[in-house]
C-alpha cells in the first residue's frame, strides 16, 4: 500500500512553509522515526519524521520549494515491491491551469445556525382578588431567600457578616435565626477564597447564595466568577453545572467615593456563561431572586442600596416566581421610549411624569435582566415610539446603554426617527464631594432633556 | 523566628525623656480630640458616607510612626486612616476638610473620609479595599530598595484584613527579596461585627509569617511607650537589610466600626472594661504624672488641642464646595 506524505503543520498557526531540504533519496528505505526533510516556517526549521516504514518512492516536491501548502503531497512511501515511480498526488491543492478552482471542502468553516432566542413566558397572570403587601425590597429580597431555603437543603448563604451581625445592609435579617449556622455562615474577608468555595460547592451539588457586602469587593473574587462559574458548564461540554448566585449591592451609594460606588452590570452582561439580573422594585426582587436560585446557570444578582429601603407592593402568592431574560413595561407611552434598570427606573418613571406634564408620552422600560437581553420588548417599543433613550446609572463607555444602541442600530434602524441617546453618569471615578457626587450621577432632569431631545421638542 | 520578641523582651517599655512623652501624649489627644469632632460633624450632616475612626487605637500610630523617619520612611494603610496621618504631622485642617468634602481637602475633596494621600509626608493612604495596601506597601518598599534611599515602609492592616490571601502572597515576595517594610497588624479585635475568632483559626497574628521566615512580634498596642520600644527593634532589623518583621498590635476601637454601627455583637461592659484600664492616652497622662508634671500644663495642653482641632473643623466648614469644573479634573495625568 503506498502511502502519501503530506506537508506537514508543524505549529498550530502554520498554513504553509518551505521544503528546505530532503534528506532522503528516492529508492531509501526509512522506518519510523527517521527523518525524512527539513521544513522551515516562518518561525523556525523543523524535522520531519516518517511514522511508516516503507522505501521511498517518488519525491514529489523539490527542495527548495517555497509556500507548500499544509496537505500538500509531498512524496509517496511505497510498500514492500510496489512500484510509484509514475504517481502522482491524488489531490493536489494548487489547481492544474484549466481546472476550476474549487476550494477544498474540509477549509471552509462549517456554518451553524445560531440558536434563536426563544420567546419567554410573560409575568405570570396574578389572579383576581390576590391579596398585595408591601415590602421593602430588602425584606423582598430576605423572603425571597427563606423561602427558597424552606423548599431546597441544598440551599445556603455565605458571606460578610450575613449571619450573626443579619447583613451588612440588614438583607439577611433572620436568616441565622431560622436556618442555623450549617446554612447561614460568616465567612472571613476573603473574597477570592470564598467566592471560588461557593462557586466549588455549586459544581458539587449544592446551591449557594454568595453575599458580596457590595459588588466592589467582587472584584477580588472576579476570577473565580468569571474563569470558574461561567465557563465550566461550557468547557465540560454541560456537565459540570454551576448553580450559584452571587448577590449584593451594586453602583453608587451615598458619599462613599470611588472605590465603593461602581456599577458592574456590564462588566458581567459582557461574559458568556453568566445569567445577569439587575431588578428594580421589591415584586421583580423577589419573583427574581427566586428564580436566579432555581436556575442551574450562574446568576450575578445586582442590588441596589439605595433603593433597599423603598418600599412596593408585592403579590403574595405561594410562589412568586418570575421569568429571567423577560424586561418589563413600567408604564406605557406612544412619544418616546426610555429604557433602563436597577435604581434608573426610579428615575426614569419621575422623567416621564415629567415629560407627561409637557405632553410627551414616555413609555418606561425596565429590563430587569441584562444578560440574556430581552432585544424583543425593547425593538417593538421602539418600533412604536420610534425614538428611544437609554438612562444607565453608570459609566457610558461600554455600558448596558451601548449595548442597546448597537442593538438599535443593527435591528431596528428602519423604526429609528432621531438617534438614540444614553443619560449616563459622568466618565469620572466617582468623587466624595457632594457637590460634584450629584453633578456626576444621573437624575430625573438629564433623561427629560434627553428625551425632549429626541422628539425634538427642545 | 522569635529573636526580635526576645530582643525586644528583654526591654519591653521605651524608657521616654519627659519631653518625649509629652510629645507623644500630645499626638495621642490630637487623634482623639480630632476624632471626636469629626464623630460631631459627622452627626451634622457635614461629613458623609463612611467615615471609621481611631479613637482607641491612638497609641499604635504615635508609637509607631515616632519610630520612623517622616517624609523619608513610608507609610499605608486602610480606610482608617485619620490617626496615622496625624502622627505623621500633617495639618489637621487639611484633614477636617477633606471629610467635609471642599476644595481645601487634602485630595481636593474628592477623596473622602478612606482616601487621603500625602506624598509630602510619605503617606500613601488610603485605601477603601481590604487587604489591598498591603501589597501596595510591599510595592513602597520595593521602591526603596531599588532607590537604595534607605527608606522602608510600614504597612498597616487589620485584624480582618489580614485573612485575605493577597496578604500571604506579598509576604512570600516581601520575604524572598528582603523588602525593607513592617507589616503592622493593627488587632482591635473585631472586623466590623466579627470577632477575631470568628474569623480566624489563627488569632496569633504575629506568627502568621512564619512559613515565610518573617520573624513576628507581639505587642501592646495601649502603651504607647511598648509600642514604640517595638517599633525601634523592628525598624533596626529592618534598616539592617535583614528584610521584613511583622508585628501584631494588639489594641481596641472604643466606637462602631464606621458611624453606621449597631454595636450588637459586643458588650457595653466590654468597651467600658478596655477604657478603664487600658486607654492609652490616660496611661500616658498617668505617666507624665508620676514624672512629676504640672497637671496645670497637661490641662493647658488640652485647651490648645482643643483649639487646633475647633480650627480645623471651622476651616472645614467654611472653606468653599469644589468647582464644578474640577469633577473632570485629575482623571488622567496627560491629555490625549
Ligand atoms: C475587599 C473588601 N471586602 C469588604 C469590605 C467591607 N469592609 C470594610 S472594613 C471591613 C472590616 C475590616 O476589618 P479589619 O481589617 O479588622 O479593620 P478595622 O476596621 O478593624 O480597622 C469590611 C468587611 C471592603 N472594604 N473591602
Ligand atoms: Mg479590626
Amino acid at each position: 500500500m503506498a502511502i502519501e506524505l503530506k506537508m506537514p503543520a508543524l505549529s498550530p498557526t502554520m498554513e504553509e512553509g518551505t521544503l528546505a531540504k530532503w534528506l532522503v533519496k528516492e529508492g531509501d528505505e526509512v522506518s519510523a522515526g527517521d527523518v525524512l526533510a527539513e521544513i522551515e516556517t516562518d518561525k523556525a526549521t523543523m524535522e520531519f519524521e516518517s511514522i511508516d516504514e516503507g522505501v521511498v518512492g517518488k519525491i514529489l516536491v523539490a527542495e527548495g520549494s517555497e509556500n507548500v501548502q499544509v496537505g500538500t503531497v509531498i512524496a509517496i512511501l511505497a510498500g514492500e515491491g510496489e512500484d510509484v515511480s509514475d504517481a502522482s498526488p491524488v489531490a493536489s491543492p494548487e489547481p492544474a491551469a484549466g481546472e476550476e478552482a474549487t476550494a477544498p471542502a474540509e477549509s471552509a468553516p462549517a456554518a451553524a445556525e445560531k440558536p434563536t432566542a426563544k420567546e419567554r413566558p410573560a409575568d405570570p397572570e396574578i389572579p383576581a382578588g390576590t391579596n398585595m403587601a408591601t415590602l421593602t425590597v430588602r425584606e423582598a429580597l430576605r423572603d425571597a431567600m427563606a423561602e427558597e431555603m424552606r423548599l431546597d437543603e441544598r440551599v445556603f448563604v455565605m458571606g460578610e457578616e450575613v449571619a450573626e451581625y443579619q447583613g451588612a445592609y440588614k438583607v439577611t435579617q433572620g436568616l441565622l435565626e431560622e436556618f442555623g449556622p450549617k446554612r447561614v455562615i460568616d465567612t472571613p474577608i476573603t473574597e477570592y477564597g470564598f467566592a471560588g468555595i461557593g462557586t466549588g460547592a455549586a459544581m458539587g451539588g449544592l446551591r449557594p447564595i454568595v453575599e458580596f457586602m457590595t459588588f466592589n469587593f467582587a472584584m477580588q473574587a472576579i476570577d473565580h466568577i468569571i474563569n470558574s462559574a461561567a465557563k465550566t458548564n461550557y468547557m465540560s461540554g454541560g456537565q459540570m453545572r454551576c448553580p450559584v448566585v452571587f448577590r449584593g449591592p451594586n453602583g453608587a451609594a451615598s458619599r462613599v467615593a470611588a472605590q465603593h460606588s461602581q456599577n458592574y452590570a456590564s462588566w458581567y452582561a459582557h461574559v458568556p456563561g453568566l445569567v445577569v439580573i439587575a431588578p428594580y422594585d421589591s415584586s421583580d426582587a423577589k419573583g427574581l431572586l427566586k428564580a436566579a436560585i432555581r436556575s442551574e446557570d450562574p446568576v450575578i444578582f445586582l442590588e441596589n442600596e439605595l433603593i433597599y429601603g423603598n418600599s412596593f407592593e408585592v403579590a403574595q402568592l405561594d410562589d412568586h416566581v418570575l421569568p429571567i431574560g423577560k424586561a418589563r413595561i413600567m408604564r406605557e407611552g406612544a412619544d418616546v421610549t426610555i429604557v433602563s434598570y436597577s435604581i434608573g427606573v426610579k428615575f426614569a418613571l419621575e422623567a416621564a411624569e415629567e415629560l407627561a406634564g409637557e405632553g410627551i408620552d414616555a413609555e418606561v422600560i425596565d429590563l430587569r435582566t441584562l444578560r440574556p437581553l430581552d432585544t424583543a420588548t425593547v425593538l417593538e417599543s421602539l418600533a412604536k415610539t420610534n425614538r428611544l433613550v437609554v438612562a444607565e446609572e453608570g459609566w457610558p463607555t461600554c455600558s448596558i446603554a451601548s449595548e442597546i444602541i448597537a442593538l438599535c442600530m443593527e435591528e431596528g434602524f428602519d423604526h429609528l426617527d432621531a438617534p438614540v441617546l444614553r443619560v449616563c453618569n459622568e466618565d469620572v471615578p466617582l468623587p466624595y464631594a457632594a457637590n460634584l457626587e450629584k453633578m456626576a450621577l444621573i437624575d430625573a432632569p438629564r433623561i427629560v432633556a434627553a428625551a425632549k431631545k429626541v422628539c425634538y421638542k427642545d | 523566628m522569635r529573636s526580635l520578641q526576645e530582643r525586644f523582651e528583654k526591654s519591653k517599655r521605651y524608657k521616654a525623656s519627659e519631653e518625649e512623652l509629652l510629645a507623644f501624649y500630645e499626638k495621642m489627644l490630637l487623634i482623639r480630640r480630632f476624632e471626636e469632632k469629626a464623630g460631631q460633624l459627622y452627626g451634622l450632616g457635614l461629613i458623609g458616607g463612611f467615615c471609621h475612626l481611631y479613637i482607641g487605637q491612638e497609641a499604635v500610630a504615635v508609637g509607631l510612626q515616632s519610630a520612623l523617619e517622616e517624609g523619608k520612611d513610608s507609610v499605608i494603610t486602610g480606610y482608617r486612616d485619620h490617626g496615622h496621618m496625624l502622627a505623621y504631622g500633617i495639618d489637621p485642617k487639611v484633614i477636617m476638610a477633606e471629610l467635609t468634602g471642599r476644595a481645601a481637602g487634602i485630595s481636593r475633596g474628592k477623596g473622602g473620609s478612606m482616601h487621603m494621600f500625602s506624598t509630602e509626608h510619605a503617606f500613601y493612604g488610603g485605601h477603601g479595599i481590604v487587604g489591598a495596601q498591603v501589597p501596595l506597601g510591599a510595592g513602597l518598599a520595593f521602591a526603596h530598595q531599588y532607590n537604595e534611599d534607605g527608606g522602608l515602609c510600614m504597612a498597616y492592616f487589620g485584624d480582618g484584613a489580614a485573612n485575605q490571601g493577597q496578604v500571604y502572597e506579598t509576604f512570600n515576595m516581601a520575604a524572598l527579596w528582603n523588602l525593607p517594610i513592617v507589616f503592622i497588624v493593627e488587632n482591635n479585635q473585631y472586623a466590623m461585627g466579627t470577632s477575631v475568632k470568628r474569623s480566624s483559626a489563627e488569632t496569633e497574628f504575629y506568627r502568621r509569617g512564619t512559613a515565610f521566615r518573617i520573624p513576628g512580634m507581639d505587642v501592646n498596642g495601649m502603651d504607647v511607650l511598648e509600642v514604640h520600644q517595638a517599633a525601634r527593634v523592628a525598624v533596626e532589623h529592618v534598616r539592617g537589610g535583614n528584610g521584613p518583621v511583622l508585628m501584631e498590635l494588639n489594641t481596641y476601637r472604643y466606637r462602631g466600626h464606621s458611624m453606621s454601627d449597631p454595636a450588637k455583637y459586643r458588650t457595653r461592659e466590654e468597651v467600658q472594661g478596655v477604657r478603664e484600664k487600658s486607654d492609652p492616652i490616660e496611661m500616658a497622662k498617668a505617666e507624665l504624672i508620676k514624672a512629676g508634671i504640672d497637671e496645670d500644663k497637661l490641662k493647658e495642653i488640652d485647651k490648645d488641642i482643643r483649639a487646633v482641632v475647633a480650627e480645623a473643623a471651622d476651616f472645614a466648614e467654611n472653606s468653599p464646595e469644589l468647582e464644578p469644573h474640577e469633577l473632570y479634573t485629575d482623571v488622567l495625568v496627560e491629555n490625549y
